[in-house]
């Protein structure tokens, strides 16, 4: 299996999508995984602050030279920053997923959604169930 | 680039001098609409125009050239009958402003082919207007759309497969619908479950293609229909994958509200850079109020004989093309339909899918088929098999233009890591499919022994391997003249 960085101190989804979590505020970006997977990104289209998102919806489009997808909101809540940066760069999020490639910080609506975050190791063995597939 | 042979003063053309008084353009315009300078079109003479563009046709690759297994276009042989007939001057040099009594032969090869389309599908009316399978999308869910509005139903949501065609999503995206993505099972098609848990009260419709993007023929696709009519949803079925049913089922038979079709790939009109193509859409009649305006109709009893155009559709959906919509595309459709007949269309079914099993059957050794099941008009490949020599799909894309060919669909459908989707299509003989092969066996041999001789292809065409992150990051829209230092 390829090498992918999942560092340990983040929150992570099903979705391929890691959050870190600073009180109330969860800083979310796509995974080494997923940009692997995706390839060369393009284009990032991402939601205004003062946005609401809700956990398991769609709040942007990621594009890379092979195929268009959703992002997923992984908690539910308030955009209160996003990374203008990803419009004129988006090779941040190949470069640097966990750094400059983050995408959107939100202020969580309810503090419990963050413990359905799954944690590193289940999201490396999520990672580990569909590469062996 | 012809710009680059632009020579100041050079032209092809040559027309005698007016035979009436130069008028100057300051005194008949505004300042703002006069220029003060020429836009910058290139000056060549006819005979450069005529071996630039010659050689560029000799750069192309195309189904007059070769196989084009470009899965889920159906990039089949264009029949120059098609294009013989398309171009008989009372079709060719027809106006679109005709009045429908100077245009009788068009409305009734519209009105006929409307109906042979109606009998191939399944369904009672169809509409040619739509001007591609994407925009014949939108109609069709529009339609949806103003079926439920009609009834005082105001649903939200529209159910889509996950191996959609990203015009799916698109198209209920556009009618304000929120689409919802139903998972395929691990045998790669859609399950009655799956849907039966999704269809809620707030469903409009499901969109379905069928064979699905995997060459799958939706096995279950009745009992899908029936869970979504229950519950007051109706079923859009895409109908870019229509070449495999053809003669053999009809869709409107197994549940299907409204279809589209696409006349560039079933029906053998020119597709891709000889465009354009063309949508139509099949209903059933509970849809057919709501059909796109004109509709053509035969004249009857005391309206005398003949065909008209009818407006009179109060509840329709509006026009969605100028006129009648590409019509020179309906008459190559026609002759298409014409010479195959009933027989020969199912013929033509039954040969794409066996072109596409005995090529799985014969790559199937040597490249990963993710689900292998019999298969109907096109089949999926992925590049796992080479996973340890670093080769990607990409580049096995690459290096097929080396051997000839135009590469497949790569990287669909979604649900497949790193796809090639090959359509063979019925036009296709026997040793071509054996050569394509061939191709593909050299080219897994190469990923093993020299990896990068693949991943660095293409090598034998004018230009090598395009940085296409690039050219999507920083797109260079326009050619531009470089200008002499200080000018």
């Amino acid at each position: 299996m390829a090498d992918y960085e999942i560092p340990a101190d983040l929150r992570y989804t099903r979705e391929d999508e890691w959050a870190r979590v600073e009180g109330e505020r969860v800083t979310i970006g796509v995974t080494d995984y997923a940009q692997q997977q995706l390839g060369d990104i393009v284009n990032v289209e991402l939601p205004a602050v003062g946005t609401a998102v809700e956990r398991g919806e769609p709040f942007g489009v990621i594009e890379s030279v092979k195929a268009v997808s959703d992002l997923y909101a992984p908690v539910t809540g308030e955009v209160v920053e996003a990374n203008a940066d990803l419009a004129n760069h988006p090779e941040h999020v190949n470069e640097d997923c966990y750094g400059d490639g983050w995408m959107l910080s939100i202020r969580v609506a309810d503090a419990a959604e963050i413990e359905t975050l799954i944690s590193a190791a289940e999201y490396r063995r999520h990672v580990e169930d569909r590469s062996t597939e | 680039m012809l710009f680059e042979r632009s020579r100041p003063g050079r032209t092809g053309y040559s027309l005698p001098d007016p035979d009436v008084p130069d008028a100057d353009p300051a005194a008949a315009f505004d300042a703002e609409q006069l220029r003060d300078d020429l836009p910058g079109l290139p000056e060549l003479s006819e005979v450069e125009v005529v071996r630039h563009f010659t050689r560029l046709s000799t750069w192309n690759a195309a189904v007059d050239l070769g196989l084009y297994p470009l899965g889920s276009c159906t990039m089949k042989y264009n029949p120059k009958i098609n294009e013989a007939l398309a171009r008989l001057p009372g079709f060719a040099a027809a106006h679109p402003l005709q009045p429908p009594a100077l245009a009788q032969g068009f409305l009734e090869l519209c009105w006929r082919l409307e109906r042979a389309l109606a009998e191939v599908s399944g369904m009672d009316r169809v509409t040619l207007q739509p001007a591609a399978g994407a925009q014949g999308e939108l109609a069709g869910i529009m339609m949806i759309r103003a079926y439920h509005e009609q009834r005082g139903e105001r649903r939200s949501l529209v159910l889509v497969p996950d191996s959609a065609h990203g015009t799916n999503p698109a198209s209920a995206a556009l009618n304000d619908y929120r689409v919802v993505s139903i998972p395929s099972g691990r045998d790669g098609i859609l399950h009655p479950d799956a849907v039966a848990a999704a269809m809620t009260p707030e469903v409009a419709a499901l969109m379905i293609t069928n064979p699905n993007t995997l060459g799958l023929f939706e096995t279950h696709i009745a009992e899908i229909c029936e869970i979504v009519h229950a519950r007051g949803g109706l079923v859009y079925g895409d109908g870019a994958n229509l070449n495999a049913l053809l003669g053999i089922a009809r869709p409107g038979d197994l549940g299907i509200d409204v279809m589209h079709f696409n006349l560039h790939k079933t029906f053998s009109t020119p597709h891709g850079g000889g465009g354009p193509g063309a949508g139509p859409v099949g209903v059933k009649n509970l849809l057919a109020p709501y059909l796109p305006v004109p509709v053509v109709r035969r004249l009857e009893g005391s309206e005398g004989t003949g065909f008209t155009l009818d407006y009179q559709f109060p509840r329709s959906i509006g026009r969605l093309h100028a006129h009648f919509g590409n019509a020179a595309m309906f008459v190559r459709a026609w002759a298409y339909l014409r010479s195959l007949g009933p027989d020969g269309l199912r013929r033509c079914a039954e040969m794409a899918v066996l072109n596409a099993n005995y090529l799985l059957a014969r790559l199937r050794g040597e490249w990963h088929v993710p689900i292998d099941r019999p298969v109907m008009h096109e089949c999926v490949l992925s590049d796992q098999a080479l996973k340890a020599t670093g080769v990607t799909t990409l580049d096995v894309a690459k290096r097929l233009i080396d051997y000839g060919y135009h590469p497949p669909t790569v990287y669909f459908p979604l649900i497949v890591a790193g796809a090639l989707m090959i359509e063979p299509t019925e036009s296709e003989p026997r040793e071509g499919l054996d050569q394509f092969v061939a191709a593909l066996s050299a080219i897994a041999a190469e990923a093993r022994s020299d990896p990068d001789r693949v991943r660095t292809a293409p090598h034998r065409t004018r230009h090598g391997r395009l940085d296409e992150t690039r050219a999507a990051r920083r797109p260079v829209l326009r050619w531009q003249p470089e200008r002499p230092a200080g000018s």
